[in-house]
């Protein structure tokens, strides 16, 4: 199988405030976010990234998405490098999380069509894509109505369609269910494994072990900003839960939860 | 391909005329206001200056001397009174109930005829009673006051000055055009077009950060650089614009403002060629402005705290807009033309008062698109950071 996503040695470190030192009681200035991780995803796959909340996951997405840069190691984007190419690798990738907002004057198709032309898609291509997109999503009937009226899960579904106007490769989805109704974690859900039957890489980042055992083929467990496990589902689980394995696993790393 | 500059710049024009309130209070509302506000600020001046011929204040007076009577007739209804209801009439003025007394010595004509100023005694006084607080009295003292110096010069004439009919002042309508003009419209119109920076980049810089929404442009493989540029063009348009509605607000009322101190106001003596230069000059400046509030905008996290760190900023602009109302002229100096902000008020000044050089405008309009490129430079490098882009 074709390794798409390689992750070599990824470290990245913040800076805290004499504040934030206080409250968590620390006297280091630094803190570790991600620890050389390294993992690789395989073309057409769903790969679930496991962690509790600080764990480093969101860090991990963002620098694969080129928002922030890693202070060492890389990754490799379907051949193209965070590091050194992140334009190339922001064409390759469609990512979406809750903290990229959409302007909220704008309505679902003036963005649509914005973030097209960013993307330099043809206005053929987006025409069709944008009608595809917009009634899987049910997005049609919104179409001129300003996001700031549109329900939540409206928002996210609109979100959703615009992160892939250029029908990327690679999608990077951080917590994708996160504050959804379970109408529309379902759809969400639904669209990801339809995107794997279309040949697509999906990434996503959760701490919700059912998405996790719904869809994705193999996981990585983060702990502390360190790949403990990165195996198929089948194997990490062995049989068991895989809520049943993360805490045992979550015991042998750091001890009992508290 | 479509040129990402300008799909932003054309996002940005968007945002802002889609809005129509917005397009409103930052395009038409500040040139209408300074109009309605000038127009009236002048009528009121002009009200104040002007004499109503039908109405002539009235005037006490005891011990009215038949020299002076013909004299002060002329401006004053006379009431001649007695010196004892004088005190009556003072209070009537402490109760702004009558404008003026006027008190002269009972044998006035004849001690002002007596009266030797080398003798060093002391000369014959006129009492005049008045209440500042009213205007309608202070007028009338002030008029009183003139008429009876004149009088008093009349008596002891010894020489003229500018007594013929020649025309004296040498300064033409167009000499004093320029002068007014350019002490005061250098200083309103940088007032202005930083108002009209300051109303749109915050909002499109530090906005669009505080609401998450750059972060979703900066995950598309678009440029930083042409980001950086798009908005600094789509915003300077706009506050270009917000400016010169301002400017049209003033240029129309500038002659109402100015009507009650002078009538020899002009702006026709301005060519085409003034109005290009200061045009050229102009487009440099809000193209420097909004490169400079968008770098600050983008240190701040929100727009409340973009609008604190532009204060400084406006500061400095406002006393060196402020600098044309004294400054006596353009500078000759070319290094000053290589000033950012300084330059621009030169440029104006010498715009204004016809004496500008072809040379400075180049040296200012030029020096001003170095610094901008040098802002899109620092922009872009910001846009870049992750720490500035992110920071909570």
């Amino acid at each position: 199988m074709n390794e798409i996503l390689q992750v070599r040695e990824l470290c990245k470190t913040f800076r805290l405030s004499a504040k934030q030192q206080r409250l968590e009681h620390t006297k280091q200035s630094v803190k570790v976010a991600v620890d050389r991780l390294s993992f690789s995803a395989y073309e057409g796959e769903i790969f679930g990234l496991l962690g509790p909340n600080g764990a480093g996951k969101t860090t991990t997405l963002r620098m694969l998405a080129t928002l922030i840069k890693p202070d060492s190691g890389d990754a490799l984007v379907d051949g193209s490098s965070i590091v050194t190419d992140p334009s190339d690798v922001r064409a390759k990738i469609g990512f979406l999380t809750s903290e990229l907002k959409l302007e909220e004057f704008f309505t679902p198709n003036a963005l649509y069509d914005f973030f097209s032309d960013l993307h330099q898609v043809p206005t053929g291509v987006r025409e069709t894509r944008k009608r595809q997109l917009f009634s899987r999503f049910g997005i049609d009937q919104f179409a001129e109505v300003k996001v700031a009226n549109l329900s939540t899960g409206m928002k996210q579904k609109v979100s959703l369609a615009i992160s892939i106007v250029h029908n990327p490769n690679i999608i990077i989805f951080d917590e994708p269910t996160n504050g959804l109704d379970v109408l529309t974690a379902k759809v969400v859900t639904d669209f990801l494994q339809e995107l794997k039957l279309q040949g697509k890489t999906v990434i996503v980042s959760t701490h919700i072990f059912s998405l996790i055992e719904k869809i994705c083929d193999r996981v990585g467990v983060i702990i502390d900003g360190k790949m403990i496990v990165c195996d198929t589902l089948k194997n990490v689980t062995a049989g068991k839960s895989l809520e049943d394995r993360f805490f045992q696993i979550y015991a042998d790393t750091v001890g009992d939860v508290q | 391909m479509k040129n990402s500059i300008f799909i932003i710049f054309k996002k940005e024009l968007a945002r802002f005329f889609g809005d129509k309130r917005m397009a409103f209070t930052t395009l038409l509302l500040p040139g209408l206001m300074i109009y309605i506000m000038y127009s009236i600020m002048g009528n009121a001046i002009s009200n104040q200056f002007s004499v109503d011929e039908d109405t002539r204040p009235v005037a006490y007076v005891v011990n009215l001397p038949e020299s002076v009577e013909p004299i002060l007739s002329e401006a004053f209804h006379l009431m001649p009174t007695e010196e004892s209801s004088a005190e009556e009439i003072k209070e009537q003025i402490r109760n702004k109930e009558t404008d003026l007394l006027a008190v002269f010595p009972a044998d006035f004509d004849a001690a002002v005829a007596s009266y030797d100023s080398a003798s060093g005694l002391q000369a014959p006084n006129i009492e005049l009673f008045y209440n500042t607080s009213q205007t309608s009295s202070q007028t009338a003292y002030s008029y009183m006051i003139e008429m009876l110096s004149n009088y008093e010069s009349v008596l002891a004439n010894r020489f003229d000055v500018n007594s013929g009919d020649a025309v004296y002042d040498l300064a033409s309508e167009k000499d004093t055009t320029g002068t007014i003009f350019s002490s005061m419209l250098p200083m309103l119109l940088m007032v202005f077009l930083f108002t009209g920076c300051m109303a749109v980049a915050p909002e499109s810089i530090a906005g669009e950060k505080e609401r998450g929404t750059i972060a979703t442009m900066l995950v598309t493989p678009m440029k930083r650089s042409h980001l950086a540029i798009g908005k600094i063009s789509a915003l300077a348009l706009i506050a270009l614009l917000s400016g010169i509605s301002s400017a049209l607000g003033t240029i129309l009322s500038l002659p109402k403002l100015m009507g009650a101190a002078t009538d020899q106001l002009n702006a026709n003596f301005y060519q085409v060629n003034d109005y290009l230069m200061l045009g050229v000059v102009i487009l440099s400046t809000v193209l420097l402005l909004i490169t400079l509030i968008s770098i600050i905008s983008a240190f701040a996290k929100t727009i409340k705290e973009a609008q604190t760190y532009i204060m400084p900023l406006m500061i400095v602009v406002m006393v060196i807009a402020v600098t044309a109302m004294f400054s006596g002229g353009a500078k000759t100096d070319l290094v000053y033309y290589l000033i950012p902000m300084y330059n621009s008020v030169q440029c104006m000044i010498g715009i204004f008062s016809f004496e500008v050089l072809p040379m400075q405008i180049v040296a200012a309009v030029v020096s001003n698109i170095v610094y901008t490129g040098l802002g899109v430079f620092v922009l872009t490098r910001m846009f870049n950071n992750e720490r500035i882009v992110y920071s909570k």
